[in-house]
C-alpha cells in the first residue's frame, strides 16, 4: 500500500483517496464546509486548506488525490493562517444571527468558526443582504446566511436527480435559487437542509420549533414506506419535534425520503385517546373496560367463523403476532389478512415476498428491469439507490408499465403482458440481454402483482430467473417491491388467508358477505361496503377505518412503542419508543393480552421478551433454502397500468399531518401549470 | 530597437491588407506541409529550443506544454483550444491578431494540434470581438477553400478542422480550465486541478489550451529556425512580443517589439512619450491590469520580460502595459481596477468571492480620505489572505495590483487615510460595548 506523511506520522493509504481522507485516517481533523462523503467533490470553501512539502500554496485537501510519498502538514502556524483568513472570509458577509437562527447548535459555521477562526471582526463594511428564496413548504430560506458551498445543488442534481437548484450571479452577487422560485419537485428535497452546514437552508415547519440541546434523541426506525429508513426521533416531553435520517449504508445511505421527515406533525392531530363505542349511529367516548367488555359480548354473539381481521399497513411484529394469537387461539378463527392492495403472493418460501438483491445490491446490478413499479413514489431510497447505480455503472434499466420521471433515463417496453411471455420465452430483445447479463435485477411491484396476472407475471419471472441461474446463493435477482412497512413482517407471521387454487380467499369471503365481525388492526386504506357488518378498530388516527368503525380501540403511532419492523428485505430493525401513547390510548400488543385474559382464553405469553422469542422462531422457521417452482401459469392477456401513488396521503399519519397536505397540494398544481406533464 | 525583417506580425497596422493572398505573399502558408511532414518530434523540439513562453500571461514553456499531451491517442481524441478570450484590462495584442493577422494563427492551429494528435481546433473568442469573430471567420473559410483546412489540410495527410466559439463576456472565461467549461455549454467556472487540462480537458479528453499569440508566432519559428527566435530577446526570455501601451501617453499603440526592451524605450520610441514628460510620470502597471505597479524609479531601468520584472516584484503578464502620470489619482486607479475584479470573481471559491469586494470597498474609502491608518494593514493583511488560497489564479490577479499599491505608494495612502480608528486599542473602552454607539455620527 502507498504511504503518506502526515504530521510526521507515516500511515498507509489506499489508492483513490484523497488528501482529507488520508489526514482523517491518521487522526489529523480537517475543517470542512462544501466537501461531503456522498457528493462530488466542489473545493470551492478552502477550508481544509494544509501545507504540502515543497509547495509554496497551501492545497485544499479534499481535491487533492494523495500520492505516494505526499508530507503533509494540518498543524503549522502557516495551514492556521490559512484557515483563519478563509474563515475571515466566510464570516465577512454572514449575518450574526444566530440567537435567532434554527441551525444554532447544530452549525458547522459556529463549531468550527470556534476553533478556527479568530475572536473579533476586522469586517466593517455593510454586509451583503440576499433575499429570501421560496423553496417549498418544507425548505425555509435565509439566504443571507449562504456560505455557497454548492452542497445542496450537488445534492439535487446528483443523488435527488432534479436539475432545479443552481446558483445564478457571479461573485458576490451568486445567489443559490431554484431559478423559478418555486417548490422543488423531489422527493428527496428536504435532505438538503441537513446538508447546509449553515442557518441558510433549514426546515419550514421545525422553524423556531426548539434548540437541538433540548431535545431528547431516539435513535429508531421509519415506518412511512417499506424500505425501514433508519432515522432519529427528537421529541420535546411528548411532542416529536422532527425526524432525522441515521447512517446506514445498507438501506438509506444517510437520506430519508421528504414524507419520513414531515409526516410527523400528523403524530399530533387526528390522535385516537380514548375509547370510542358507536351508539345510536354516533361515536361516543367510553372508558377501556366498558369498551373492552362491549367486544367482547359482542364477540361471543358470532361464530369463529364469521369473525375477520384485517392488518394495517403500520403494524409492528409485537401487534401482528398478538393479533394472529388472539384470533387463533382466543376466538378460534384464522380469517386474517394483511393484504389491503390484493397484491398475489406465494408465501411458501421467503424469497417469494422480499427485496432479495438488497438494496445495497442495486450497486452491483447491471441490468435492472422494473415490472409495474414505481420505485421514486412507493420507495424513494430505493429509488435514489438506483439513480446511484446508473450514474456510477451507467446500467441498463427497462420498465413494462409507464411509470413516468423515475429522475433516471430508462427504456419503455410497453405494458402489455405479453412482452413478459416474449421475455420469458426468448423472442424478446431484452431477453438475450438479460441472460447474457451477470446481476441482472428484476423488481416486480405491487401494481403488477395486484394486476389479474399477478401470479403469471411473478412465477414465470421466478421460473424465468431460476433458469437462468440468476437465483444462486450469491445473487438473487428476484425482488418484489412492496409499499407497506407491515407487509413482509405480516406474511412472516402468516397473516394471510391462501386456499390451494385461491390466492385471495379471504377477499372472496369478504366480498360475499360470509363476515360478520371485522377487526381493523390500523387497517386505513381499504374501501369496502360495510352494511350490517360490525366492525372494530384499533389503531392510532381517527381516518378512515375509525370513520365505520363501531367500536374504536385507540393504539400507539409507531414512535410511542418498543417494536419490530420487517422492511422490504426482510431485515428485522428494531424502533424504539420515543415519546408515549396520548390519553388512555395503549400498546397494541398489551390490549390483545388483556382482552385474551378478559376472556379467560389467555394468548399465551406476559411480557415482551417471551413474544419476542417468539416471533423469532417464527420467523426462523421461514427461511428455508427451498425453492418451489410453480410451472404452467396459464397467460392472462392484459395492460399493466401502474397504479397512481398519491404519495403524500399514503397513510393515516401522512394524512393527518399539515405539511403533507401542504406538499400534496403543491404537487397537484404542478399538473395545471402547463410545463409539466399531465398525467 | 527590432529590426523590420525579424517582425514576425508584418501586417498588425493592416498596412498590407489581411486577405489571405495578401497573407500568403507574405509568407504565410509556404512550406507548411515540409513543416508538418518533418514530424511531431521534430515541431516539439524546435518549440522547445527557441524558449518560446506563452503569451497568454503566465509565461509557461509552450514546447513543454504541448508535449504534456499523450504521446499516443487513445479512445478520446485530443483537442486544441485557442484562448482568444483577451479580456485583461489594458490588453489588445490579439485583437490585431485576429484582424491583421488570421492566417498565422490558422497556420500555427494546424502545425500545433498536428503537435499533439488533434483533429479538431476550437478558438474560443471574446464575445465582445463580434466583428473580430466575423473577420476570423472569413479567414478560416478562405483557408478551406484554399483546402488549407479540412481534410488532407494543405496536403499533410493530416485532417483537421476549426471551430469558433464566442463567449459572452466573462473575464474568468479566459482561465484555462474556466474556459473549457464555458465550451462545453457550462458556467464559466474554473476546474479543480490536478487534473491538468493535458490529461482531462475538453469533454474529458486531453486538451492543449495556448493563447493566440503563442500559437501565432509559431510557423515563423519553424520557418525560421529556432535559434532565430532565441537569438532575440534575452536568455530564457526570447522571441518579440507584441506590447500594449495605453494610459496616459501621447500616442497609445500595439507593437512588436524584442523581449527584454527597456520600458522607458518602449515608451519614448514608440507611445510617443509619457503625458506631460518622462517626469510626470507616477507609475506603471506593466502587464495588464492584474500586474503589480512599477514607481517610476524602477520604470527607469527596467526591461520588459518575464524574469527582470518577476524580479522587481511584478510580471510580464500580457505586456499590455498602462501608463498612469501624475495627473491621475493612483488609489482611484487601483481601486477601479479592484472593482473590476470584484465584478468579475465568478463567486466559486470563498477567499476571492468574499475578500475582491472587501478589498474594493477599502479602496474605495482610502481613495476618498475615509479611512483610517490601520486599515492599511488590514488591506495587505487581506490581500495575503486571497493570493494562494483560490482554484484559479484569478486570486493573484485580483491582490497583486493592490498589494503594488500598498508597496510603493503607501505613504500615499497614510497621508490621506488620516481618520483614527474606531476603536484605538490604548483607550479603556470595555470590550462588551456596542460597537454602533462608537461610530462618528454617533459618538
Amino acid at each position: 500500500m502507498p504511504k503518506i506523511t502526515v504530521n510526521n506520522k507515516e500511515i498507509d493509504f489506499e489508492n483513490g483517496m484523497t488528501v482529507l481522507q488520508a489526514c482523517e485516517l491518521a487522526g489529523a481533523e480537517i475543517p470542512r464546509f462544501c466537501y461531503h462523503e456522498r457528493l462530488s467533490i466542489a473545493g470551492n470553501c478552502r477550508m481544509c486548506l494544509v501545507e504540502l512539502e515543497k509547495s509554496n500554496k497551501p492545497i485544499a485537501s479534499c481535491a487533492m488525490p494523495a500520492t505516494e510519498g505526499m508530507k503533509i502538514k494540518t498543524n503549522t502556524p502557516f495551514v492556521e493562517k490559512a484557515r483563519r483568513g478563509v474563515m475571515e472570509f466566510l464570516l465577512a458577509n454572514h449575518p450574526l444571527d444566530c440567537p435567532v437562527c434554527d441551525q444554532g447548535g447544530e452549525c458547522d459555521l459556529q463549531d468550527q468558526s470556534l476553533f478556527y477562526g479568530l475572536d473579533n471582526s476586522r469586517y466593517t463594511e455593510n454586509k451583503r443582504q440576499v433575499k429570501e428564496k421560496y423553496m417549498g413548504p418544507l425548505i425555509k430560506t435565509q439566504m443571507t446566511r449562504c456560505i455557497h458551498c454548492t452542497r445542496c445543488i450537488r445534492f439535487a442534481t446528483e443523488v435527488a436527480g432534479i436539475p432545479e437548484l443552481g446558483a445564478i450571479g457571479r461573485g458576490e452577487d451568486m445567489e443559490i435559487t431554484t431559478y423559478l422560485e418555486k417548490s422543488m419537485e423531489s422527493e428527496l428535497s428536504a435532505n438538503v437542509i441537513d446538508l447546509c452546514p449553515v442557518g441558510a437552508l433549514t426546515s419550514k415547519p421545525y422553524a423556531f420549533e426548539a434548540r437541538p440541546w433540548d431535545l431528547k434523541k431516539t435513535e429508531t426506525i421509519d415506518v412511512m414506506d417499506a424500505v425501514g429508513s433508519n432515522i432519529r426521533v427528537d421529541t420535546y416531553g411528548w411532542e416529536v419535534k422532527r425526524i432525522l435520517p441515521r447512517i446506514n449504508e445498507d438501506i438509506n445511505e444517510e437520506w430519508i425520503s421528504d414524507k419520513t421527515r414531515y409526516a410527523c406533525d400528523g403524530l399530533l392531530k387526528q390522535r385516537l385517546d380514548t375509547p370510542y363505542t358507536r351508539e345510536n349511529g354516533r361515536l361516543q367516548k367510553t372508558s377501556w373496560d366498558l369498551a373492552l367488555k362491549l367486544l367482547i359480548n359482542k364477540l361471543k354473539s358470532f361464530k369463529p367463523y364469521e369473525i375477520a381481521g384485517m392488518v394495517g399497513d403500520l403494524a409492528d411484529l409485537e401487534m401482528i403476532y398478538s393479533f394472529k394469537n388472539f384470533f387463533e387461539k382466543s376466538l378460534g378463527s384464522t380469517n386474517l389478512e394483511c393484504r389491503e392492495d390484493r397484491t398475489y403472493i406465494n408465501p411458501t418460501e421467503r424469497m417469494n415476498y422480499i427485496f432479495n438483491s438488497k438494496i445495497n445490491g442495486i450497486e452491483e446490478a447491471d441490468t435492472i428491469l422494473l415490472i409495474g413499479a414505481n420505485p421514486r413514489l412507493e420507495a424513494t431510497i430505493l429509488n435514489a439507490r438506483i439513480r446511484k447505480a446508473y450514474i456510477k455503472n451507467k446500467i441498463k434499466i427497462y420498465s413494462v408499465g409507464d411509470p413516468g420521471d423515475l429522475t433516471y433515463p430508462y427504456k419503455k417496453l410497453g405494458s402489455n403482458t405479453s412482452i413478459i411471455k416474449d421475455i420469458v420465452n426468448g423472442a424478446h430483445e431484452i431477453s438475450e440481454k438479460i441472460k447474457k447479463s451477470k446481476k441482472p435485477l428484476v423488481i416486480i411491484g405491487n401494481s403488477a402483482l395486484s394486476s389479474k396476472s399477478g401470479q403469471y407475471i411473478f412465477e414465470t419471472i421466478k421460473n424465468f430467473l431460476f433458469n437462468n441461474n440468476f437465483i444462486r446463493k450469491d445473487w438473487n435477482g428476484l425482488n418484489v417491491l412492496n409499499q407497506h412497512a407491515s407487509r413482509v413482517g405480516a406474511i412472516d407471521l402468516g397473516v394471510y388467508s391462501i386456499n390451494d387454487n385461491n390466492n385471495f380467499s379471504f377477499f372472496e369471503k369478504m366480498d360475499n358477505d360470509e363476515f360478520k365481525f371485522i377487526y381493523l388492526l390500523g387497517v386505513d386504506n381499504i374501501n369496502f361496503d360495510k352494511k350490517d357488518k360490525f366492525i372494530v378498530y384499533q389503531g392510532s388516527h381517527g381516518d378512515k377505518g375509525a370513520e365505520i368503525a363501531d367500536i374504536i380501540l385507540p393504539g400507539a403511532a409507531y414512535t410511542e412503542k418498543n417494536g419490530l419492523f420487517v422492511n422490504l428485505e426482510g431485515k428485522i430493525q428494531k424502533a424504539y419508543k420515543a415519546s408515549y401513547p396520548p390519553g388512555d390510548a395503549r400498546e397494541d400488543w398489551v390490549i390483545f393480552k388483556d382482552l385474551a385474559n378478559k376472556m379467560g382464553k389467555p394468548i399465551g405469553y406476559n411480557n415482551v421478551k417471551i413474544l419476542r422469542d417468539s416471533i423469532n422462531n417464527h420467523i426462523n422457521q421461514k427461511i428455508t433454502n427451498n425453492i418451489n417452482k410453480i410451472n404452467n401459469i396459464d397467460f392472462v392477456d392484459e395492460n399493466i397500468l401502474i397504479k397512481p401513488v398519491d404519495y403524500y396521503y399514503t397513510n393515516s399519519i401522512a394524512r393527518s399531518s399539515h405539511v403533507m397536505n401542504e406538499c400534496r397540494q403543491i404537487s397537484k398544481k404542478f399538473l395545471f401549470t402547463g410545463i409539466e406533464k399531465a398525467s | 530597437m527590432l529590426k523590420d525583417e525579424d517582425r514576425i506580425f508584418k501586417n498588425l497596422y493592416n498596412d498590407f491588407g489581411w486577405e489571405i493572398d495578401k497573407a500568403v505573399e507574405r509568407g504565410d502558408w509556404s512550406e507548411t506541409k515540409n513543416l508538418i511532414n518533418k514530424g511531431k518530434e521534430w515541431i516539439i523540439n524546435e518549440i522547445k529550443e527557441s524558449q518560446l513562453r506563452g503569451r497568454g500571461g503566465a509565461g509557461f514553456p509552450t514546447g513543454m506544454k504541448l508535449s504534456f499531451a499523450p504521446k499516443k491517442v487513445g479512445s478520446r481524441p485530443h483537442y486544441l483550444v485557442i484562448n482568444a478570450d483577451e479580456s485583461e484590462p489594458g490588453t489588445c495584442k490579439d485583437r490585431d491578431i485576429l484582424r491583421f493577422e488570421p492566417q498565422k494563427l490558422i497556420e500555427g492551429c494546424l502545425i500545433s494540434a498536428y503537435a499533439i494528435s488533434a483533429h479538431t481546433c476550437y478558438i474560443y473568442i471574446r464575445g465582445e470581438y463580434f466583428r473580430e469573430g466575423q473577420r476570423l471567420q472569413e479567414a478560416i473559410n478562405q483557408a478551406y477553400k484554399k483546402n488549407f483546412l479540412g481534410k488532407n489540410a494543405c496536403g499533410s495527410d493530416w485532417d483537421f478542422d476549426i471551430y469558433l466559439h464566442y463567449g459572452a463576456g466573462a473575464y474568468i472565461c479566459g482561465e484555462e480550465t474556466a474556459l473549457l467549461e464555458s465550451l462545453e455549454g457550462k458556467k464559466g467556472l474554473p476546474r479543480l486541478k490536478p487534473p491538468f487540462p493535458a490529461l482531462v480537458g475538453l469533454y474529458g479528453c486531453p486538451t492543449i489550451v495556448n493563447n493566440v499569440e503563442t500559437i501565432a508566432v509559431v510557423p515563423t519559428i519553424l520557418r525560421r529556425g529556432s535559434k532565430w527566435f532565441a537569438s532575440l530577446g534575452k536568455p530564457k526570455n526570447t522571441g518579440t512580443k507584441i506590447f500594449c501601451i495605453s494610459g496616459s501617453v501621447n500616442n497609445p499603440c500595439n507593437v512588436e517589439e524584442e523581449m527584454g526592451i527597456p520600458l522607458k524605450e518602449l515608451i519614448e520610441k514608440h507611445a510617443g512619450g509619457v503625458i506631460g514628460g518622462w517626469n510626470n510620470l507616477q507609475a506603471v502597471i506593466p502587464g495588464g491590469s492584474s500586474m503589480p505597479l512599477l514607481p517610476k524609479n524602477i520604470c527607469e531601468t527596467i526591461t520588459m520580460d518575464f524574469d527582470s520584472l518577476i524580479k522587481a516584484k511584478s510580471g510580464l503578464g500580457t505586456a499590455g502595459i498602462i501608463v498612469i502620470n501624475k495627473d491621475e489619482d493612483i488609489i482611484k486607479c487601483i481601486s477601479r481596477i479592484a472593482k473590476f475584479y470584484k465584478h468579475e470573481s465568478c463567486g466559486q471559491c470563498t477567499p476571492c468571492r468574499e475578500g475582491c469586494g472587501w478589498m474594493w470597498r477599502m479602496l474605495e474609502r482610502m481613495s476618498k480620505g475615509e479611512a483610517n491608518y490601520k486599515e492599511i494593514d488590514l488591506l495587505y493583511d487581506v490581500t495575503k489572505q486571497i493570493e494562494g488560497h483560490t482554484i484559479c489564479a484569478f486570486g493573484e490577479g485580483a491582490s497583486w495590483p493592490v498589494q503594488g499599491l500598498l508597496r510603493h505608494f503607501r505613504k500615499e495612502i497614510e497621508k490621506r487615510s488620516h481618520e483614527e480608528p474606531l476603536i484605538k486599542k490604548k483607550s479603556n473602552i470595555p470590550y462588551l460595548i456596542d460597537q454602533h454607539l462608537l461610530e462618528k455620527d454617533n459618538a
